[in-house]
């Protein structure tokens, strides 16, 4: 099926979420729509999807106007969407997720589930789907899950799909398998529409590619242009991908964790066993799938998480008893992961986010009372160094854009003198110009010979910034290797294969995406 | 797990530490939600209570009614009738409460303001605890328990003791405050130890208060006295807060105490760390954990902070107002508190202001109903009314066609919040 958007506007009160879009969807094409966070590409895809009713313009289905009340309207009509957080209930089984909202009955009120069945089994069997219709979806690992997605919106007849950041959540040996079923359904006719800002993906799958910016189409590309390429289109001016810096040049040992043990809420084992070595002026990168254990370790190096077994030791000294208050005292710098929960608090003014963790220290306070105006005069001074767009430092900080938060959070955490500093996904949700800086803000805290622990989910930050990288995979460090890793190694370490095998089964079979990168290398040369 | 004793108890408190902090962050959103309503929200609340207290002041009124009777004959009569009746009750409130124009002489016009005044006292006082609750997330519905216990300690000691003068009132005020710190404290420190909701520990510490002064005034070694009302001797002059206006006026140095306490407290929220800390675990206690902020230690020193000042209100009602302890002594002023942080938005000067007009529609109620008949329950009406629609700030902007703070688009929202934020720096200023 063709779609076709024409001049679509979508408006939030006074903001212009999408601005006069027009795109084309071929029957049987794979459409990356490409754009930074915030540029519009969920409100665009929502809008398709019924979610939203456009202001302007029209959305043309094989040159026919289709007008959506609803997402059931957009279903009917042949639109299928993954969201990229997966709209399952985790104890239903893949029968009945696929079976809700258009369940099949048999007599009143009686559910048909052999129906359903047979649906998921021939759906499944069509596109060599690996999934068991009695399998409990909770039981599943993600990538199965989002199969699960992929076969609903099938099951209900679509014939375009819309996948919204499909690979946040995948290994790159899942991603690769994601690869290979939308070019199934490519081959059967269906057309593909994929959201991304990941610009290596792009490449590997698109057959044709719109950029978006700010709300308005940028550009089109084709798969052959180069990274630089979209990401200039994307950002709207030229950016370096990676992150200039000297090798590493790694001191003494300073912080050593060893034996480290820890467990959930529910009482799980969660990071089982881990040693780690980091030496003052080295960047260890901790990489892995999400969920597997590394969120817990960096807790627990903070100390809001308490070990039940092994030691964290910092400059010799156990940091073990210490509340997480003398941890940073002791000259740990930390980011958690989760900005808006962790990180930041959004009613506070920006000022008093900068102070978060010194706010009674000298010289921001003397005995009970705070210095409002050494705190200011920190506050713009610093957030003037980290580059923060502000409008005052008395603004909350929740009127900053998710990058200048981050910012803050840097600023506040690099203004002390540092022992250690640890990051848990620093550049999550951030636009490339703004993980340019933070990457290159991290660098700089290295080479003044702080040992840094970046734990990332992003492959491309931690073959970035690494001077060696840690797998984890289940609560284990699957192996500790150097940072000029292949990827393809490092993507089936993160599955928990150990390292040796991974470089064996990788010069075995290559992945899409490094295929791909080969492919651009070879043109380039 | 194989662990020593003491490291299988850690994660299981620090999982309880997470769920406490996730259930206080429920309730920090909800009260936020109530605490950015404009102040527009607080003043229209206001307004609308006063139009549905006319509306039962006119239907319990007999002569509106008769009017109805007739009212197809001649409507003009309901009309007049009805404006009669609704500014003579207003009126009246109003003299009774700033100013009576009416009054015979000079005293009895200037002394409905200074009788607001006295009345507003406990409220601020225990107000402004409630308030350092709320921007905390904590919702301390104890003001009444901890009222109780201050008053209790402070009048023991106002009559029991012999002191010099100021020393003795300094003792007692000082009794009251750390009676109404016991009783917030047992709330704060179950909650921050156990995670026990402060709101159902502070209702039950309520009743348990209540029934132990009954209790206290039937002992003779407590009331100091022979009588056999449940009632305690007259605190020594010495303990007494003194008047401020001379003997005519019951307005005493409490007043002086609530306005030195508004601006403490301003002070510690505003501009000390404990009160960054408070505010912090209010607003976000996640984050506030993740930045060394004991989020146990905070929580369990809100709650006795607010129950020193509402001892404090405790006390100042009864070495200022009463003077004798009695089973009723604390009225419904622990309740009436609240409202009046809520009615202030949880901030000091709000939260004087909402203890003044509570004050002066205690003291107009009565004046109200001694000239006009209107019964003083209708000052209950406005009350509940005002808590009404404050805890329901979304009714109030949707029967003012208000827009909704904090909610999408977020280039609009940003600058309502900016606004509100200058709004918020205002008061503080």
């Amino acid at each position: 099926m063709k779609l076709e958007l024409k001049g679509v506007t979508k408006r939030f009160g006074s903001f212009t979420a999408n601005d006069r879009i027009s795109l084309t969807v071929e029957p049987g094409e794979i459409h990356a729509l490409l754009g930074e966070n915030g540029a519009g590409k969920s409100t665009l895809m929502n809008t398709i999807y019924g979610l939203y009713a456009p202001d302007e313009g029209e959305i043309l289905l094989d040159d026919e106007p289709a007008r959506f009340d609803g997402p059931g309207d957009a279903v009917a009509a042949g639109i299928g969407m993954v969201h990229q957080h997966f709209m399952l209930i985790p104890v239903f089984t893949v029968t009945e997720s696929v079976a809700l909202g258009y369940e099949p009955t048999k007599g009143p009120g009686l559910l048909d589930f052999t129906q359903a069945r047979e649906r998921v089994r021939e759906i499944s069997a069509r596109f060599g789907f690996d999934v068991d219709p009695d399998a409990v979806i909770e039981e599943l690992p993600v990538g199965a899950q989002q199969r699960v997605e992929i076969i609903k919106a099938l099951s209900r007849d679509a014939k375009v799909l819309i996948l919204d950041e499909p690979t946040a959540v995948l290994t790159p040996q899942e991603t690769d398998e994601l690869i290979a079923i939308m070019r199934q359904l490519k081959d059967n006719g269906t057309s593909i529409v994929f959201i991304t800002h990941k610009l290596r993906e792009v490449r590997a799958i698109a057959d044709r590619i719109t950029v978006i910016r700010r709300g308005k189409v940028v550009g089109q590309a084709t798969p052959d242009a180069s990274e630089t390429e979209l990401a200039s289109l994307m950002v709207g001016r030229a950016v370096s991908l990676t992150t200039d810096k000297e090798p590493a040049r790694p001191g003494e040992v300073t912080f050593a964790i060893d034996g480290l043990t820890v467990l959930d809420s529910a009482d799980k084992v969660v990071v089982d066993d881990v040693d780690l070595t980091v030496r003052r002026g080295e960047i260890l990168a901790v990489a892995g799938v999400q969920g597997n254990g590394q969120t817990e370790l960096a807790e627990a190096i903070l100390g809001v998480r308490e070990a039940v077994a092994g030691t964290i030791e910092l400059d010799g000294k156990d940091l073990g008893p210490l509340s997480v208050k003398e941890r940073l005292r002791a000259g740990l710098g930390f980011v958690p992961e989760d900005r808006s929960t962790d990180g930041v608090i959004p009613g506070f003014s920006i000022t008093e986010n900068f102070v978060l963790d010194m706010y009674d220290q000298p010289p921001y306070a003397k005995g009970l009372a705070m210095r409002p105006a050494a705190l200011r005069e920190a506050a713009t001074t610093q957030t003037e160094r980290f580059d923060v767009r502000l409008g005052t430092v008395d603004d909350p900080i929740s009127t900053l854009s998710g990058g200048n938060q981050q910012k803050v959070v840097l600023a506040r955490e690099m203004s002390r003198e540092l022992r250690l500093f640890v990051a848990s996904q620093p550049t999550r949700g951030l636009d490339v110009g703004s993980i340019e800086f933070v990457h290159r803000t991290i660098v700089e805290e290295r080479d003044k010979g702080t040992p840094c622990i970046i734990v990332s989910t992003e492959l491309d930050e931690v073959i970035n910034l690494a001077d060696r990288i840690a797998v984890m995979y289940r609560g284990r460090i699957v192996g500790i290797v150097p940072a000029d890793t292949p990827r393809d190694v490092l993507g089936l370490m993160m599955a928990g294969v150990p390292a040796e095998e991974a470089v064996q089964e990788a010069s075995r079979h290559q992945t899409a995406l490094s295929e791909a990168d080969d492919a651009a290398e070879e043109e380039n040369r | 797990m194989s662990a020593g004793g003491t490291g299988e108890n850690e994660p299981r408190d620090e999982a309880r530490a997470g769920a406490l902090a996730q259930a206080e962050g429920r309730v920090a959103r909800a009260l936020r939600e109530m605490g950015q309503s404009s102040w527009l929200v607080s003043v229209l609340a206001v307004v609308l209570a006063l139009i549905a207290g006319g509306v039962l002041i006119l239907a319990a009124n007999r002569e509106v009614q008769a009017t109805l009777g007739y009212f197809f004959a001649r409507p003009v009569d309901f009309f007049a009738v009805s404006w009669q009746v609704l500014t003579d009750a207003y009126s009246a409130l109003f003299r009774g409460a700033v100013f009576d124009w009416q009054a015979p002489s000079a005293v009895r016009t200037i002394r409905p303001i200074t009788e607001t005044m006295v009345y507003s006292v406990p409220l601020i006082l225990s107000g402004l605890g409630i308030a350092i609750g709320f921007r905390s997330g904590m919702l301390n519905i104890g003001g009444q328990g901890q009222i109780i216990l201050g008053a209790s300690f402070a009048g023991f000691i106002g009559y029991w003791m012999q002191l010099p003068v100021g020393l003795h009132l300094l003792l007692a005020l000082l009794g009251g405050a750390l009676g109404g710190a016991i009783w917030g404290g047992i709330a704060g420190v179950l909650k921050a130890r156990t995670g026990a909701n402060e709101v159902i520990v502070t209702i039950m510490l309520n009743n348990i208060a209540i029934y132990l002064l009954a209790w206290l005034l039937q002992q003779r070694w407590f009331t100091q006295t022979d009588s056999n009302q449940p009632q305690s001797a007259a605190v020594a002059e010495s303990a007494q807060l003194f008047g401020l206006l001379g003997p005519q006026f019951r307005l005493h140095a409490g007043f002086i105490l609530a306005i030195l306490a508004t601006l403490a407290v301003w002070w510690l929220m505003e501009r000390s760390t404990l009160g960054f800390e408070f505010r912090a675990i209010g607003e976000n206690p996640e984050a506030a954990r993740t930045a060394g902020i004991s989020v146990v230690k905070a929580t369990a020193l809100v709650l006795i902070i607010a129950g020193a000042l509402s001892g404090l209100g405790g006390a100042a009602h009864v070495l200022g107002t009463e003077h004798r302890l009695t089973g009723g002594i604390a009225g419904t002023l622990g309740f009436d508190a609240i409202t009046v942080a809520l009615l202030g938005r949880s901030r000091p000067l709000g939260t004087f202001l909402a203890g003044l007009l509570f004050g002066g529609l205690k003291a107009g109620g009565v004046l109200m109903q001694s000239q006009t008949g209107t019964p003083i329950d209708i000052v209950l009406v406005l009350q509940s009314v005002i808590v009404l629609l404050i805890a329901a700030p979304p009714l109030v902007r949707a029967i003012f066609f208000l827009p909704r703070p904090g909610g999408r688009p977020p280039a609009s929202s940003r600058r309502a919040r900016r606004q509100r934020s200058a709004a918020k720096k205002e008061v503080a200023a």
